[in-house]
C-alpha cells in the first residue's frame, strides 16, 4: 500500500480544487467500492477527498419530483417513506443489491460510479483494457459469464453492476453534477455513462473534480412497477440479469411502458426499442418476445453469456404478467 | 446426571463473541515484523532472479526472503505421515521451478504489513515463462492412475468383472457428471506467527492439528521435535485446508529465521486461492447394470481429477461406491491429470462429497429408468455385509435413515412424475440421496491432573476449529472423572500437550475422547489407590495405541438427505425450501454441537450444489474467482428450513467413545438430494455442479408448456 493523504473539505469548491490538484486524487463517499479497489491496487490514489461534509444529504419530495442528495445512503433512500410510496421501484432495486451493512455505508453517487465486477479488472497481474488501456481484454476468450452483451465492444465487455441505477434509468432520473470549473450540469444516465468503444478506461463522461451532487426524479407517473433480479444466490450477489419495469395498461393496451435492464451492458440499459414496440399494443408473451428480440438485435453475445438474452426475455414476460393483471383487477 | 449426551452450549462462545479468544496473529510479541508474499504471475516457467533493491528502499522494509537467502529445508526429514502430500508445497523457495500461478517467489518482511505489502509490489521478479497446461480434460494421455488415492485405497479396484456384467445387463445406465473446484475459505484465513529462540521455534498458527504440524515442521527444519511448539488455541475454521501446515505457516517460520524477529503472516482471500489448496474439480462417469427388478449387478465408477506438478493428489472420489450397494461386480478407477495448477487437497469430505453427488444422482436416474421409488431402489440393493471387504458392518442403519427421514419429511406427498407439482410460477420437487463416511480412529495421548483442591485439568493436543470439540471433550472428561464439568479445566491446541491427530477425517472427538477417557480413568484409579490426593496433586497420562487396532468389522457412518426445492419457471432460479438430514453416527456426545456440524455441512453441500465454483483461469493459471463477492456461499436468504437428526445407535465396535464423527457426513450426498429434487420439479437432470439458472431456464419454460 502506498502512503496517501485524506482531506475532508467543507465546501464543494475546495473539494473540487483538491481533486484537480493531483491526477491521483479521488472523491470518497462510503468507500465500499473504492477501498476494495485500493486493497487490490486497482486504484492507487495519493489523496482521498471525503465528500461527507459537503452538504449532500438532501432528500426532498416536491410536486414536480424528488431530489436525492448524492450523499444520501443507499439504505436511507430505500427506506424513505416518500420514496417507497412514490418510487417503490427504487427501494426494490436498492434492497435487491449488496447487504444491509454495505447499503448503510454506500452513497447514491458512489453507487452510480461503482466500477465493474469483472474478475480481470480486479486482478492487476492480468491484462485489462479498462484498467490498463491497450493491454487487452482477456474476458472475451475467458471468464465472461457475468459480463455484457449489449453496448460492449471488442475492447471491453464489462457490465455496470448497480441495481439502483437500473431503476433510475427506468424513471428518467437526472444526475446533477457540479463541474470542476464550478458550472452545473444535469445529465441523463445515458449522458452520464459512456459505452466502452475503444476507451473502456472511461466509464463516464465526468472529468476529474466533477462532483455528483444529487439525483433528480421526475414526478411519479403512477404506473405500476417492479424490479426483479436474477442472481446466483438469493441475496448478496450481483445481477445476472435484472429488469426495472413500469407498465400502465388501459383497455388491454400498454399506454405507458418503461423497461431498463441490469447485468447486460456497460450501463443500465434503457430498452427504448422494446418500449416502442410495446407502446399502444397488447403486451402478450409473443409481442414481448419480439420486442426483446428487436432490443437485443445489436447484442454481441459470447459463448457463456448468450443465455442473458433469453433470460431477459423470459424475465420480462414474467414481470409483465405480474404487472398487467394487477391493473385489470383495478389496483 | 452425566455431562455427555447433553446439549451443552459451547463453553468458549462468550470468549469468541467478545473477542477474548485469541487467534493466531492476535497474539502479541515484542518486535514483531510482517511478511507479505510475492507470487509468480506465470503458471509455468523458471525463476531467474528476484531484484530486491527497490523493495529494500521502501521505508520500514527489513529484508526480502528469496531463494538465495532462504534457510535450506530438509526435504527428507521425518514428517507426519499425514503430511506427505502437503510436503512439496512447503519447500518454499527451495527450487527455481515455477509450477503454478501464485506460487511464492519471494516475500518482503517489514515493520508493518503496509510496508511489507508496498515492498512486495516493488520486487522485480524475472522469470522465463513456458507454455502451461491448465485445462482438465478426460482421457488425456498424460493422465495417470495413481497407486493410492487420498484414503490409501488404490487408483484401480475391481471385484468380479463389472465391464462384462454391465455389457450383458438387462437394464443399463451410463451417465457422466462433473463438479467444480471448491474453496475451503474458512472464516479466518490462513495465518501464523513464528518466533525463534535460538534453535527453538514457536508457531502460533491457524491449524487443525498442532502436534502433527510441529512434527512436520521439525522434520523439515532438521530440529528435534521437542524444539518446536505449535499453538492453535482458537481456529476460525479450516474445512481440511488447515489439516496440514500450508505455505503461510512455513513462510512465517522462514521469514522469522531470516530477520531474527517474530514474524506474522496473514493471507488475504486472493492469496488464499493459490497458497492454501482447494477441492479439485472432478469429471465422473458411472455405469450401473441391473435386472429389470432393480437389483444391481454391476457398478463402474470412473473419475478424472487434476493434480499439480508437485505431488500426485487424488481425492477418494470413487471409494464410497464400492460399499454403498450390493453389486457383485464393481470397478472403480481414479485418473489424475498433472497440470500447471495449485495443488488440490483436502476440503470437507474430500472425494466422498463429489463422488456421492455422482453415485446418488445415478441411483436417482436408475430409479426413474426403472419406474421405482428411489428409496425403495436403495433398500432393495442394501447389502448384508460390506460388498468390498466382505466384513460384517458394525452397524449400518442406512435403511432406517431413509425410512425415518421419509416419514419425517413427508416423502409420501411426493409425486414421482417430474413437473407434477407447482405453486404459481414455481415448480416444486423433492429428492433423496444417501450418505456415508468412514469411521477413522487414530492413536492419541492425553493427560489428566488433579490438585489438592480437587480441581482437574485435562490436556490434549487437539484443536477446536470451531466445531465445538472443546466442549464435547470437556463433557467426556467430566464423565470419565465422575465430576461436574465445572470442576474440570480443559486445555487444548498445543503440540506440547502430546501427540494427537488433527481435527479432520471426522475422527477427532472419537480419537481424542478415547485418550481423555483413558487418562481420566487412570487418574481416578491413582486417586483411589493412593487413598486421596497428595499436596502436589496427581497426574495420569494415556496413549491409546492399543484400542485402535482395526477390528474385523466394516465401520462407516450412514445417512440420508431429503430436499424440497422450488424452481422458477421463468428464470431457472432454484430455492431450497427444506432439507432434512438423518444420520446414524453412533453415540452423540453433544446433540447441540453435533447438529450444528451436520447442519453446517448440509449448508455447505447446498453451496456445492447451487453456487460454489472456483472458476479456473485457463489462460493465465490459478483462478479467476478470487474473493467472497465472486465465490458465492449460501447467504442467510438461501438457508431456510434445514434440520438434522441422529438416530439412537448403540454400537460397541466403534472404539471407546462409541461415536463416529459428524463433521463430514453432512456434506456427502447433499448436492444429489438437491439436484434429484430439481429433476422431480422440472424433469431436468443436472449433471454439472454448480447448478446454473441458464441450465434450467429454457428447459423449464418449455417443460411448463404454457407458452
Ligand atoms: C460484496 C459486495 C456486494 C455488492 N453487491 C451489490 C449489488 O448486488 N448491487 C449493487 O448495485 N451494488 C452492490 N454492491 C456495490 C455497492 O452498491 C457500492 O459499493 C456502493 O454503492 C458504492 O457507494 P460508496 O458510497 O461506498 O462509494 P465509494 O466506494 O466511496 O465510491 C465509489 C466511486 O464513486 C466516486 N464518488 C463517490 N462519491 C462521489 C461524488 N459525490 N461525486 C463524484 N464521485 C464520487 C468515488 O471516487 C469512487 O470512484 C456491492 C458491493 C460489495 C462490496
Ligand atoms: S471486459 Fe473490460 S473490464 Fe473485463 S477484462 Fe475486458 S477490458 Fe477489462
Amino acid at each position: 500500500m502506498k502512503p496517501l493523504s485524506y482531506a475532508r473539505p467543507r465546501t464543494q469548491a475546495e473539494a473540487a480544487a483538491l481533486v484537480r490538484r493531483s491526477p491521483d486524487a479521488v472523491f470518497i463517499a462510503g468507500g465500499t467500492n473504492l477501498t476494495d479497489l485500493m486493497k487490490l491496487d486497482v486504484v492507487t490514489p495519493d489523496l482521498l477527498v471525503d465528500v461527507q461534509d459537503l452538504d449532500l444529504t438532501e432528500l426532498t419530495h416536491h410536486e414536480w419530483g424528488t431530489v436525492v442528495g448524492a450523499g444520501v445512503t443507499n439504505a436511507g433512500l430505500a427506506g424513505d417513506i416518500g420514496i417507497r410510496r412514490r418510487y417503490p421501484l427504487v427501494s426494490e432495486a436498492i434492497l435487491a443489491g449488496a447487504s444491509g451493512q454495505i447499503r448503510n455505508a454506500a452513497s447514491i453517487a458512489g453507487n452510480l460510479l461503482q466500477r465493474t465486477r469483472c474478475g480481470y479488472f480486479q486482478d492487476v497481474t492480468k491484462p485489462c483494457n479498462k484498467r490498463s488501456p491497450g493491454s487487452g481484454c482477456p474476458a472475451i476468450a475467458g471468464a465472461h459469464r457475468e459480463l455484457g452483451v449489449l453496448g460492449t465492444s471488442e475492447h471491453c465487455v464489462a457490465t455496470h453492476p448497480s441495481d439502483m441505477a437500473v431503476a433510475l434509468a427506468a424513471l428518467d432520473a437526472v444526475v446533477r453534477v457540479r463541474r470542476a470549473t464550478g458550472s452545473v450540469s444535469a445529465l441523463t444516465l445515458d449522458e452520464l455513462y459512456r459505452l466502452p468503444g475503444d476507451r473502456p478506461d472511461r466509464d463516464t463522461t465526468l472529468e476529474p473534480g466533477d462532483l455528483v451532487t444529487a439525483v433528480e426524479l421526475p414526478a411519479p407517473t403512477g404506473a405500476p412497477s417492479r424490479y426483479r433480479k436474477v442472481r446466483d444466490r438469493t441475496s448478496f450477489a450481483f445481477a445476472l440479469v435484472s429488469v426495472a419495469a413500469m407498465l400502465k395498461v388501459e383497455d388491454g393496451v400498454a399506454v405507458d411502458v418503461r423497461l431498463a435492464y441490469g447485468g447486460v451492458a456497460p450501463r443500465p440499459w434503457r430498452a427504448r426499442t422494446a418500449e416502442a414496440a410495446l407502446l399502444g399494443e397488447r403486451p402478450t408473451d409473443s409481442l414481448i418476445t419480439q420486442a426483446l428480440q428487436a432490443e437485443f438485435a445489436t447484442a454481441r453475445p459470447l459463448p457463456d453469456n448468450a443465455f442473458k438474452i433469453n433470460l431477459a426475455a423470459s424475465l420480462t414476460r414474467a414481470v409483465v404478467r405480474d404487472l398487467a393483471p394487477a391493473q385489470k383487477a383495478g389496483r | 446426571m452425566t455431562s455427555t449426551n447433553q446439549a451443552v452450549t459451547r463453553l468458549d462462545g462468550p470468549d469468541k463473541v467478545t473477542g477474548r479468544a485469541r487467534y493466531a496473529v492476535e497474539y502479541g510479541a515484542n518486535d514483531v515484523a510482517y511478511a507479505w508474499p510475492v507470487q509468480a504471475t506465470c503458471a509455468r516457467g523458471r525463476l531467474d532472479r528476484a531484484e530486491t533493491d527497490a523493495a529494500l528502499a521502501v521505508p520500514g522494509v527489513l529484508d526480502v526472503l528469496t531463494h538465495e537467502n532462504v534457510l535450506r529445508l530438509h526435504a527428507d526429514g521425518e514428517i507426519s505421515p499425514a503430511h506427505m502430500g502437503a510436503l512439496p508445497d512447503l519447500l518454499l523457495l527451495q527450487s527455481k521451478d515455477l509450477v503454478f500461478r501464485g506460487q511464492l517467489v519471494a516475500a518482503v518482511i517489514a515493520e508493518t504489513p503496509e510496508a511489507a505489502r508496498e515492498g512486495a509490489a516493488a520486487v522485480v521478479v524475472v522469470t522465463e515463462a513456458e507454455h502451461a497446461r491448465l485445462e482438465l480434460t478426460v482421457g488425456d494421455d498424460e493422465a495417470i492412475v495413481p497407486d493410492i488415492t487420498n484414503d490409501l485405497s488404490p487408483g484401480h479396484v475391481a471385484r468380479g468383472d463389472a465391464d462384462r456384467d454391465f455389457a450383458d445387463a438387462p437394464v443399463r445406465l451410463d451417465t457422466t457428471y462433473s463438479t467444480a473446484a471448491n474453496f475451503a475459505m474458512p472464516m479466518e484465513p490462513h495465518a501464523a506467527m513464528a518466533t525463534w529462540d535460538g534453535d527453538r521455534l514457536t508457531v502460533h498458527a491457524s491449524d487443525q492439528g498442532p502436534p502433527w504440524t510441529a512434527m512436520t515442521l521439525a522434520g523439515l527444519l532438521g530440529l528435534p521435535p521437542s524444539n518446536v511448539e505449535v499453538v492453535a488455541e482458537y481456529v476460525g475454521g479450516g474445512f481440511g485446508s488447515k489439516a496440514a501446515p500450508r505455505p503461510p505457516i512455513m513462510l512465517a517460520v522462514l521469514a522469522a529465521r531470516l530477520v531474527g524477529r517474530p514474524v506474522k503472516v496473514a493471507l488475504n482471500r486472493q492469496q488464499s486461492t493459490s497458497l492454501t489448496t482447494y477441492r479439485g474439480p472432478s469429471r465422473q462417469r458411472i455405469r450401473i447394470g441391473a435386472g429389470t427388478d432393480g437389483r444391481i449387478s454391476s457398478v463402474i465408477h470412473e473419475t478424472t481429477g487434476q493434480t499439480s506438478r508437485l505431488t500426485t493428489y487424488a481425492d477418494q472420489t470413487v471409494s464410497a461406491t464400492r460399499l454403498m450397494y450390493r453389486a457383485e461386480h464393481c470397478r472403480t478407477t481414479t485418473n489424475v491429470l498433472p497440470l500447471d495448477v495449485p495443488t488440490p487437497a483436502w476440503v470437507r469430505a474430500p472425494g466422498e462429497a463429489p463422488g456421492m453427488f455422482a453415485l446418488e444422482s445415478a441411483m436417482d436416474e436408475l430409479a426413474v429408468q426403472l419406474g421405482m421409488d428411489p428409496i425403495e431402489l436403495r433398500v432393495l440393493n442394501e447389502p448384508e455385509t460390506d460388498p468390498e471387504s466382505g466384513l460384517p458392518f458394525t452397524s449400518r442403519n442406512l435403511v432406517s435413515c431413509l425410512r425415518i427421514g421419509a416419514e419425517r419429511f413427508g416423502w409420501s406427498d411426493r409425486r414421482p412424475e417430474p413437473g407434477a407439482t407447482s405453486d404459481g410460477r414455481w415448480r416444486l420437487g423433492m429428492g433423496v440421496a444417501a450418505a456415508t463416511y468412514p469411521h477413522y480412529l487414530f492413536p492419541s495421548t492425553a493427560t489428566a491432573r488433579v490438585d489438592s483442591a480437587h480441581r482437574y485439568t485435562v490436556r490434549i493436543g487437539a484443536a477446536d476449529i470451531g466445531t465445538g470439540a472443546r466442549t464435547a471433550l470437556h463433557q467426556i472428561a467430566a464423565d470419565a472423572l465422575k465430576v461436574p464439568m465445572s470442576d474440570v479445566r480443559i486445555e487444548l491446541g498445543r503440540a506440547s500437550h502430546g501427540s494427537a491427530p488433527f481435527a479432520g477425517g471426522s475422527m477427532g472427538t472419537a480419537s481424542w475422547g478415547a485418550a481423555i477417557e483413558s487418562a481420566c480413568r487412570e487418574l481416578r484409579r491413582r486417586i483411589s489407590a493412593g487413598g486421596g490426593i497428595p499436596d502436589e496433586g496427581l497426574e495420569a497420562g494415556a496413549e491409546t495405541l492399543e484400542v485402535m487396532t482395526p477390528s474385523n468389522f466394516s465401520r462407516h457412518a450412514y445417512g440420508a438427505h431429503f430436499a424440497a426445492v422450488r424452481v422458477d419457471r421463468d428464470t431457472g432460479e432454484v430455492q431450497v425450501d427444506r432439507m432434512l438430514g438423518v444420520f446414524a453416527t453412533g453415540r452423540i456426545i453433544n446433540p447441540l454441537t453435533a447438529k450444528s456440524q451436520a447442519v453446517g455441512a448440509m449448508i455447505m453441500g447446498m453451496g456445492m450444489a447451487l453456487m460454489e465454483a472456483a472458476e479456473p483461469d485457463t489462460r493465465f493459471g490459478g483462478f479467476v474467482t478470487q474473493d467472497l463477492a465472486g465465490y458465492h456461499v449460501p447467504a442467510h436468504a438461501d438457508v431456510r428450513d434445514i434440520d438434522a437428526m441422529f438416530l439412537t445407535e448403540e454400537d460397541p465396535n466403534l472404539g471407546p467413545i462409541a461415536g463416529r464423527g459428524v463433521g463430514e457426513i453432512g456434506i456427502v450426498g447433499t448436492a444429489a438430494a438437491i439436484t434429484n429434487a430439481i429433476h422431480n420439479a422440472t424433469g431436468i437432470r443436472i449433471k454439472d455442479l454448480p447448478v446454473r439458472a441458464e441450465n434450467l431456464l429454457l428447459r423449464v419454460a418449455v417443460k411448463a408448456g404454457e407458452r
